[in-house]
């Protein structure tokens, strides 16, 4: 009884492929459907493109662009097709407009600014700030005077330092 | 105060720390992105009908009604949409709200079963195998239900089982509103 029943699971699991969606005939096409599908999103398995998933939405969804890769839209159309439907969110490869600005340009601000920060300090020999002014001629005298001062005195007696 | 300066990435990320917290136990249930439907017309659509003796399923021409309506997104192999179902039954029965239904990815026997089973509170039934009319209204899974207005305009989707709570302080508010 359990062998027959094995029998018949493993039966059905080879089956189910074949139940699976009508893939074009022609591989360039199928190619192109797929290609379009890792451009979607999955949205159910949200990491996912439409072309990796395994969930049936997905598969759904590549069905809908063979139909419109058969209706002769084009890449762009097929996609656009999609996002009217489930939204903006299915582009994995996000639109460039207003509310997707920050997305695009943060990560070439951040190198420029990274970069901007590291020429800064390197040409600074490593410091933040600015390297002090040099000294004007008067400074320089007023410490080669103060120098020369404490040079010649005699060091303090231990003794002086008791009381 | 130039020598605080150095303290400005912790801040920036515990600015990014805090932002990202408040996002991730913000109210769980917007887990997908809202429709593209919303505000707009209904999509272009026609399922034939489920039920035997039904002249016809549902299209976009039986949405355009002058009072708002509910369509519902159901399948027999679908447990939330069963514990939701005594829900819109109350809702069509007590509550006189009119629901229309799209019965996704189904078998006709398995549904029109469940129906005689579970209880029929729909006025139109489409019937949609192949989930083809579902992709239409960007259905993800099921249940989702949707209010469209008397203008034919989609309104509100919720994706997931209706509950009480959902229905009491966002389904019949809406419903009010639209002068249902």
């Amino acid at each position: 009884m359990t062998r027959a029943l094995l029998a018949l699971m493993f039966g059905l699991l080879v089956l189910a492929p074949a139940a699976a969606e009508e893939v074009f005939d022609d591989p360039a096409w199928e190619a192109r459907a797929q290609e379009i599908g890792r451009q979607l999103r999955c949205v159910v398995c949200a990491n996912q493109s439409v072309s990796d998933s395994n969930a049936p939405l997905a598969a759904d969804i590549l069905g809908v662009v063979r139909e419109r890769i058969a209706a002769g839209d084009d890449d762009t159309a097929v996609i656009d097709y999609v996002a009217a439907r489930y939204g903006d969110f299915v582009r994995l490869r996000p639109p460039f407009q207003a509310n997707t600005l920050v997305l695009w340009l943060a990560p070439a601000a951040a190198l420029v600014l990274g970069a901007g920060l590291a020429v800064t300090v390197l040409a600074r020999g490593g410091r933040l700030r600015r390297e002090p002014e040099p000294l004007t001629v008067e400074e320089q005298a007023r410490i080669d005077a103060v120098l020369r001062a404490e040079a010649g005195q005699q060091p303090p007696d231990p003794g002086d330092h008791g009381r | 105060m130039r020598r605080l300066l150095f303290l400005l990435p912790l801040a920036g990320f515990f600015a990014v720390a805090v932002w990202g917290g408040l996002a991730l136990f913000r109210d769980g249930s917007a887990r997908l992105p809202p429709s593209t439907l919303i505000d707009q017309p209904v999509p272009d659509f026609a399922l034939p009908p489920l039920r035997a003796g039904d002249a016809a399923g549902l299209a976009t021409a039986d949405l355009n009604g002058a009072d708002p309506v509910l369509v519902n997104v159901f399948a027999s192999w679908c447990v939330p949409c069963l514990a939701e179902h005594p829900l819109l039954t109350r809702l069509a029965e007590e509550d006189g709200v009119v629901i229309h239904a799209i019965n996704f990815k189904d078998t006709a026997d398995a549904a029109q079963a469940w129906l005689a089973q579970h209880g029929d509170p729909f006025a139109r039934i489409g019937f949609d195998p192949e989930g083809r009319g579902g992709i239409e209204w960007g259905v993800t899974g099921v249940p989702e239900t949707f209010v469209v207005d008397g203008d034919g305009r989609v309104r509100w989707r919720h994706a997931g089982p209706l509950t009480p709570v959902i229905v009491d302080q966002s389904l019949m508010p809406l419903l009010a509103e639209l002068g249902g």
